[in-house]
């Protein structure tokens, strides 16, 4: 494990307790987003890593070695630190500040102002900005700066504490989308505090909900999305964001209509005519007797002079498109609506019919999903609203 | 008419007394400058040192406010009690009165570095010694040689009032001036070159406040 943190706990001089039992192993590459309200211990937490704070008790260890042995100064020298108020020093030229940990640690002349052009080009900044003083550069370039400046001595861990929070929201897109590339094609490990949920869900690999000096709960954006430990979390996620992330985390199976009207092949019109009269629709899946999905019948395509004791599998359509039931709704859903069938059989991995995903109900998810909201609050009018509010509230389970 | 007179003596004055008046106005300057020097190599010291320990800012700032509340020519006659008459005393007069505006400027300077630029410093791994030196001194000179400029300036009034304790200097012109009849023009004489060092040193020391302070922005 590149990080490792076990019971930390900080109480500050003054009584208050700010991390109480944080726990986590970060590995190589990760990025690890903080989040949580105000004061809930995050930034404490950050700087427990680089031992601009000292942990009441605890351990953390890189690499396996306990930091408390360590210098402190080296220790800083090998994170990477970036802060919310850019922190560049205003009497130094860009140049100088990108090179000032390769300074620190020795390097030569030479070897610093080749890696201040390779960090400037990193940052996707002109050249010849190195010369200039960072009150000449706009918020979001001096933040460039201070996020490749904390990576110019190659260092490995990176910690940022709301790093963006000052920029407006064009400009942190921008800026997520480096330190993700810096993450995601330089190995780089992160560990992010940010008080926003779009952030934290777009760039963590995963993330740390915080409430009170506490770890409310550690997983994946997804999973987050998906199971969130409490109400607290769902709170912090918010309603709308739950709904508007269902196409990327409800599947097919839970949205799906189960027991789809369905005939054999080796049945008779007769009793195709009967079943879709039953049960009041004008098309039928067929299945044999393993209820693997071998086509369709549509009434329409069937000529009224036909012998109703012909055998279905003589009429049916043998070009049926499905969806898997565990295909996620954000996956699948631009093909489904191309289609343009009324309704699409889903089949379990067997290719077993378990059910029928209507036209409408895939438009109410895409729907709810791009107005943030659901039509009503109260009482959900379609049976997909029930389960997005089930999962909303996490009382329904994911049963496939 | 009488004004053209005073001009006249005052031209009359310098002509046949220029060397004398220059030989003071170095004498004058140089007390100055001694006094302050030692101001500032003592109070920049204490103000960077209580800008690390800020619980004795009060008690240090407290004492150099007293010793500033101390009429000058009170304390001149104090410490002449104790270091005679003459130029020595005169030089401690101006260093203790220096103490203030150079330990309460340096206290200011160190303090109002953005504590961001400081807590990116040490957290990028540079030592106490490094975030004083390369971020916390340069970013507070120029406040710090404002400080020094003020002290300057009531030094050399100090050391012109210092001629009552036989420390010589412009002080000594103007004295004379007063104990003359119609000496109006001796006054001068003295005065006008003790306004004139005041402005000139106000104006070179806020030329190199100038060139002190780091530099911020490429253009020239
Ligand atoms: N130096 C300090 N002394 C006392 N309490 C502090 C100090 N710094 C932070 N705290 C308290 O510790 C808690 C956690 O603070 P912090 O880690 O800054 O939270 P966050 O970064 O999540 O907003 C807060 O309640 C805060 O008031
Ligand atoms: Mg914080």
């Amino acid at each position: 494990m590149l990080l490792e943190m076990s019971h930390l706990r900080k109480e500050y001089p003054n009584g208050k307790m700010a991390v109480d039992d944080f726990n986590l192993e970060v590995g190589r590459g990760e990025f690890i987003c903080f989040i949580g309200t105000s004061g809930s211990g995050k930034t404490t937490t950050m700087r427990m890593i680089n031992r601009m704070l000292h942990q009441t008790s605890g351990t953390i260890k890189i690499n396996g070695h306990d930091i408390a042995k360590m210098d402190p100064v080296k220790l800083r020298r090998s994170i990477g630190y970036v802060i919310q108020n850019i922190g560049l020093m205003p009497h130094m030229t860009i140049q100088e500040n990108i090179e000032l940990v390769p300074k620190l640690l020795g390097w030569s002349k030479e070897k610093r102002a080749q890696q201040a052009h390779k960090m400037i080009a990193l940052a996707q900044l002109p050249d010849e900005m190195l010369e200039r003083y960072p009150g000449e550069l706009s918020g979001g370039q001096q933040q460039r700066i201070g996020v490749v400046r904390a990576l110019a001595a190659d260092q490995e861990i990176i910690l940022m504490d709301e790093p963006f929070g000052a920029l407006d929201p064009i400009t942190r897109e921008s800026l997520q989308d480096l330190v993700k590339h810096l993450q995601e094609d330089l190995g780089k490990t992160f560990i992010f505090v940010t008080h926003d949920m779009d952030e934290a869900l777009s760039l963590a690999t995963r993330v740390v909900i915080m409430s009170q000096g506490k770890q409310v709960q550690v997983d994946t954006p997804e999973n987050i999305l998906r199971h969130p430990a409490n109400e607290f979390v769902t709170n912090l996620i918010g309603e709308e964001r739950l709904i508007r992330a269902q196409p990327n985390i409800l599947t097919v199976s839970q949205i799906m209509k189960r027991h789809p009207a369905t005939i054999q092949p080796e049945q008779t019109l007769a009793d195709a005519i009967d079943t879709m009269h039953e049960r009041r629709v004008d098309t039928l899946l067929v299945t044999d007797q393993d209820q693997k999905l071998v086509g369709y019948l549509d009434i329409d395509d069937v000529s009224r002079k036909t012998d109703v004791q012909t055998p279905v599998k003589q009429l049916m359509n043998h070009e049926v498109s499905y969806v898997q039931a565990k295909a996620l709704i954000g996956d699948s859903v631009q093909r489904l609506l191309k289609l343009g069938v009324k309704n699409i059989p889903v089949v379990n991995q067997e290719k077993q019919l378990v059910g029928i995903v209507t036209r409408t109900s895939l438009v109410d998810i895409v729907y709810d999903a791009l107005r943030g909201a659901p039509a009503t609050d109260e009482q959900p009018a379609s049976p997909i609203n029930v389960d997005i509010h089930a999962a909303a509230n996490h009382e329904g389970s994911a049963d496939a | 008419m009488k004004d053209l007179n005073l001009i006249n003596q005052l031209t009359y004055y310098f002509t046949h007394n220029g060397l004398y008046v220059l030989q003071q106005f170095n004498r004058t300057f140089l007390m100055a400058i001694y006094g302050v020097l030692l101001g500032a190599i003592v109070g920049i010291p204490i103000g960077i040192w209580i800008s690390q320990h800020r619980k004795l800012s009060p008690a240090v700032i407290g004492i150099a406010n007293v010793i500033q509340t101390v009429p000058s020519l009170a304390m001149l006659s104090i410490l002449m009690l104790g270091l005679g008459l003459g130029e020595n005393t005169v030089i401690v007069t101006v260093f203790l009165y220096s103490l203030l505006p150079i330990i309460k400027n340096t206290y200011t300077g160190m303090l109002s570095v953005n504590p961001h630029v400081l807590d990116a410093g040490k957290g990028m791994g540079m030592t106490r010694w490094q975030v004083l030196t390369t971020i916390r001194i340069p970013l507070s000179l120029a406040v710090m040689i404002a400080g020094i400029r003020n002290a300057l300036v009531v030094g050399i009034g100090i050391t012109v009032i210092g001629s009552f304790i036989g420390a010589g200097g412009l002080g000594d012109i103007i004295i004379r001036g007063t104990n003359a009849t119609n000496g109006g023009a001796i006054i001068l004489a003295g005065a006008l070159p003790t306004a004139l060092m005041a402005i000139i040193t106000d104006l070179v020391l806020s030329f190199v406040e100038k060139r002190l302070t780091p530099k911020t922005s490429s253009a020239r």
